[in-house]
């Protein structure tokens, strides 16, 4: 595919205002739950106070005889989802799991899952008539940290999770065990100067997306069934609601509304299947929309985790061998993306010795979700860190000590395909050339200050895309796609259309479809949309110019190949210099054929992995622990961005939610195993008195599996930032934090017991 | 369905009647920053809600040179801060009222909400527990007097009577050179609630000190007046070691718990670091008055 044709680019590397914008600044987009709907109910449910228990029996005619509720539902209601995986799309599902996440039936596994909902006429009636639910539980012990949830004598979740030799399902809460290795280990720690072996935790974090869960579904006599949703793939919240109700898909159609922020938390539903089923009940529309508190409680977190990391290097600074031990949580579920931690850790060098070994381990808290490169930040804290203490101990210089090690095309990966064209050097390289390396650390009275570098790798994802483009008649273009949009991809995807029509990024249109109007269209994840759904455009729009330039050869009874289209003009010089612009041409489609729409469908595998290089300058108060972040320069290999802006909004938001994992964010548990901080009052993301601006420098190395070049940018850019903190507050303080997050507490208690 | 009655008195007598009438199951109201989010999350459920922000006496906010400040108890803290005298007069006031909420919440709050929520981490608290402030309460009895140390008695109650409610503080004024600070520690820089709040005044008289209070938030069940710390420093030289030694006092004064905003280790540490900050922040003040 072309892609060294860049300085021809004249849409693709310019920053247009975004088509959403003006919706967005003047309140007047769409979210979940600004759906509204003739002889609307509303929905609430009944969570359980229990972090593990039994449902003994419920009773729920108390709440049945409010005035105003219209239908009371629980597990019983529901059908009964049979055990085995399914495919969704090309991702594997475990539809009973997903169903029970949804409403439990038997056992409730973690605090704040649902035992049972209402549809009411109002909001307050539901809420107060899902109070009246009576549920008899046996409460069971729980475990709530993996190291403890694999011992021999732990409660165990689900039983029969495993498989014992034998075949026979086993008791286990280690929901999967997965290895890579290759080399010999103990040859490469022998020829090793130094060894550094370290142990780290990190807490459960939530994604934090504004938006909380919602889900408005209406259920048709004919079983024709509409959900308007705030999702990140309309197909998959329809394909999970079905696999839930036992439903085929086509009897689902999902509107999607405008998302308000997902990072990963949006592509599992939770509302959807239980909306549904209470419109169904009720033959009326039935709205449900989740509170702070259900949505850190019971939707979306990404794992804590335990992680043991070995690595080893020569006197010249060349890693030897690196040994990964990770154990993540997976919540209620089986599912924790563990093994995207496995395929990440120590990725961007390139080791001859290793092992890695990943445990995904059930435990008595949400079931996890993607979040922003899941998996992925809580290895390279274990991983980035111990290279910065190689470094540190070897006296190499913590760049160069990368630099020595960094993939580059042809590297094996820890998983085992090589690398194609990455731009990892390239990130270092740029680091070093970056403003902010090559300054004075700032000071800071009364503080010490520490500066601090950390790399990280994101795969990326390609999956399945369909677009749409069709010219209108004043020679403008709508582009029509199935990915909703949570990082500015309706204007990548326009803009992409525009580089090849030749209009400007303002003339083409992108509208997000339904279920039914566009063809099967994977999740926004993985940081694929301006990828994979870029490249259904492209093609759609090529399909577009092919068709007119046939129109055009028509009109000028010429060969469709000897029309040539340059700068939003077709022209030939077979008979006489005829042109049209693709304006007038749009005009006259009426009278040359019809209609001029372009489609495309595709399953590109050309994925272009994507790695970071973060530079960071902290602030330590010695005496309260607390850190603050004075300055932040993300390097990122980009690929070719299609819009810079957008790109580095990414960049900046990615580090301003890894520096919240960092410092502050955690979710904390009481000895009863219910979560005690749920709100954002004591679950502590950043606000924007605690970040600088975020600079960043874009290393565009274009991806050859893309016909414009891009490569994903959304989800590195969470990777490298606990590390490169931890790594600074080590350079400031002299104390390695070995745990996130690096909390004010935790940092004193480092220092205090230093200073002895 | 829950039933609720808002009223909105113009007259402290109008406000104790309804009260009185209201009994165990009413609740003043001044900017709600607390109560409506307390009442939405099921915390606290009145039946009836006294809106205190028109009553005249609880709006006063007047200073002169012989009572000290009269601040009434629903006045808005964004005019309590934006107010000349009370910066030049009162820093730390300032400083502890300045840092409930944003610039919309401080529109909203007021000082009296801010203790009368009862909270032992409220920002105000402390402030006015080093400042000697008194507090004004009105009942179908008359009036009282509480010492700020004495108006908060445990986690989320006051030594208010259901048919009381808190008018004014009267604040001393600084007598010669004399001022306060407050500080807390929060983990982040914004939008937390104190894991330890201190505030301190002392009172000079040249290199000695004259007086000197000691208040402490979110070290025990309620706020503390940590009064051995502050009287170990009248007569002495406010030296590194007259600070330390009543830093170390103050320690003891503490009590904390561990809960999810900090350690009772780290909080208890955390009252040392805070007080030798705040001591020495009021004694470079009072210097320069």
């Amino acid at each position: 595919m072309a892609t060294q044709q860049e300085h021809k680019f004249k849409v693709i590397g310019t920053r247009p205002i975004r088509h959403d914008g003006v919706d967005k600044v003047t309140g007047r987009a769409q979210y979940g739950a600004d759906v509204s709907l003739a002889g609307l109910l509303h929905g609430k449910v009944l969570r359980s106070p229990h972090a593990h228990a039994r449902i003994k029996s419920i009773d729920t005619a108390a709440a049945k005889a409010v005035p105003g509720v219209k239908a009371v539902l629980t597990a019983q209601d529901f059908p009964e989802i049979g055990p085995g995986m399914a495919a969704m799309g090309e991702l594997p599902i475990n539809p009973q799991h997903l169903s029970l996440n949804c409403i439990a039936r038997d056992k409730v596994l973690y605090d704040g899952h649902v035992v049972a909902a209402v549809a009411a006429t109002s909001p307050h009636i539901a809420e107060e008539a899902a109070k009246l639910i009576k549920v008899d539980y046996e409460v069971l012990p729980h475990v709530q940290s993996v190291v403890e949830a694999m011992d021999d004598k732990a409660p165990i979740l689900i039983p029969g999770l495993g498989k014992g030799e034998d075949g026979e399902p086993t008791d286990t809460n280690v929901a999967n065990h997965l290895q890579f290795a290759r080399g010999d280990l103990a040859e490469g720690f022998a020829a090793a100067e130094v060894v550094i072996e370290r142990e780290f935790d990190t807490s459960m974090v939530h994604q934090g997306y504004i938006e909380p869960h919602n889900a408005v579904a209406q259920y048709s006599s004919d079983g024709q069934s509409t959900i308007w949703v705030s999702t990140q793939g309309a197909f998959t919240a329809r394909d999970q609601t079905a696999f839930v109700l036992d439903m085929p898909p086509s009897k689902i159609k999902v509107i999607p509304a405008e998302i308000g922020g997902g990072f990963g938390g949006k592509i599992p539903i939770y509302y959807e299947p239980v909306a549904l089923m209470l419109s169904k009940h009720t033959g009326k529309p039935v709205k449900m929309v989740m509170s702070r508190a259900d949505v850190l409680k019971a939707t979306g977190p990404t794992p804590g985790s335990h992680i043991k990391v070995k690595m080893g290097a020569d006197k010249d600074g060349k890693i030897t061998a690196a040994e990964v031990w990770m154990a993540y949580e997976a919540g209620g579920f089986p599912g924790s993306p563990v093994g995207a931690g496995c395929m990440c850790v120590i990725a961007p060098y390139d080791i001859e010795n290793l092992q890695i070994d990943g445990y995904d381990v059930l435990v008595n808290k949400p079931k996890t979700a993607a979040y922003r490169a899941p998996g992925a930040t809580n290895a390279a804290m274990g991983s980035e860190t111990v290279i910065d203490e190689l470094a540190e101990k070897l006296g190499i210089d913590p760049l160069e000590f990368r630099r020595i090690n960094g993939a580059k095309e042809g590297t094996a990966q820890p998983a085992g395909p090589k690398f194609g064209q990455i731009g990892f050097l390239e990130t270092l390289e740029a680091a070093k050339d970056s403003d902010h390396f090559k300054s004075e650390l700032p000071q800071v009275e009364g503080r010490r200050v520490g500066r601090g570098l950390a790399s990280g790798f994101w795969f990326n994802a390609g999956f399945q895309s369909s677009a749409t483009v069709a010219i209108n008649s004043d020679g403008t273009a709508n582009v029509v796609t199935g990915s909703t949009d949570i990082g500015g991809t309706r204007t990548s995807c326009a803009m992409i259309a525009a580089e090849v029509l030749g209009l400007k990024a303002e003339e083409v249109h992108p509208v997000v479809a339904d279920t039914e109007s566009i063809g099967h269209t994977d999740m926004t994840g993985g940081s694929r949309v301006t990828f994979a759904t870029g490249t259904a455009v492209y093609e759609a729009a090529q399909d577009v110019l092919k068709q007119l330039k046939e129109r055009a050869a028509k009109s000028w009874k010429v060969d469709a190949d000897k029309v040539v289209f340059q700068d939003g003009v077709f022209s030939c010089t077979e008979n006489g210099n005829e042109s049209l612009s693709l304006k007038e041409l749009a005009g006259k489609l009426p009278r040359t054929g019809g209609p001029v729409a372009g489609r495309a469908s595709v399953n590109p595998r050309g994925v272009g992995p994507g790695f970071a290089t973060h530079v960071v300058d902290v602030a330590v108060d010695e005496e309260t622990g607390k850190v603050d972040v004075l300055r932040y320069t993300a390097v990122q290999d980009v690929g070719k961005a299609v819009h810079p802006s957008y790109v580095e909004g990414q960049m900046q938001g990615g580090v301003a939610q890894g520096v919240g994992w960092a410092l502050n964010e955690e979710y904390v548990y009481g000895e009863d195993g219910c979560m005690q901080n749920t709100g954002f009052l004591d679950y502590r993301m950043p606000t924007c008195l605690d970040l600088p601006m975020i600079e960043t420098v874009l290393v565009e190395v274009p991806n050859p599996g893309h016909p414009v070049g891009v490569r994903g940018v959304g989800e590195v850019p969470i990777v490298p930032p606990p590390a490169a903190i931890a790594n600074a507050i080590y350079n400031a303080t002299g104390v390695r934090m070995l745990d996130l997050p690096m909390s004010p507490p935790r940092v004193t208690k480092a220092i205090l017991e230093k200073n002895g | 369905m829950h039933e609720l009655n808002y009223e909105a008195p113009t007259s402290l007598d109008q406000a104790i009647s309804v009260l009185a009438a209201a009994g165990e199951n009413g609740r003043m109201l001044a900017g709600g920053t607390d109560l409506i989010i307390q009442m939405r999350a099921g915390v606290r459920q009145p039946g009836q809600v006294i809106d205190a922000k028109k009553i005249p006496e609880l709006q006063a906010l007047s200073f002169d040179a012989q009572n000290g400040l009269q601040l009434g108890a629903a006045r808005a803290c964004c005019d309590i801060i934006a107010d000349a005298t009370v910066q030049q007069h009162y820093p730390g006031l300032v400083e502890a009222a300045g840092l409930i909420g944003s610039d919309q919440i401080l529109a909203r709050a007021s000082v009296g909400g801010n203790v009368c929520n009862g909270s032992p981490a409220a920002d105000t608290t402390p402030a006015l527990i080093a400042l000697g402030a008194v507090c004004h309460i009105a009942g179908p009895n008359g009036t009282r007097e509480v010492a700020a140390e004495d108006f908060v008695t445990a986690p989320g109650q006051t030594v208010l009577a259901p048919n009381e409610l808190l008018v004014a503080f009267q604040i001393p004024a600084p007598q010669g050179q004399a001022s306060d600070c407050y500080q807390r520690f929060i983990p982040r820089n914004e939008m937390d609630i104190a894991v330890v709040g201190v505030g301190s005044c002392v009172a000079l008289d040249g290199d000695t000190c004259t007086a000197a209070r000691i208040g402490l938030g979110a070290v025990a069940a309620r706020p503390l007046l940590a009064k051995e710390a502050g009287d170990s420093l009248v007569g002495k030289t406010l030296d590194d070691a007259a600070i330390e030694a009543a830093a170390q006092l103050a320690q003891q004064a503490a009590s904390p718990i561990s809960d999810m905003r900090g350690t009772a280790e780290f909080r208890t540490h955390l009252v040392g670091v805070l007080t030798r900050r705040t001591l020495k922040e009021a004694a470079a003040r009072a210097r320069a008055r």
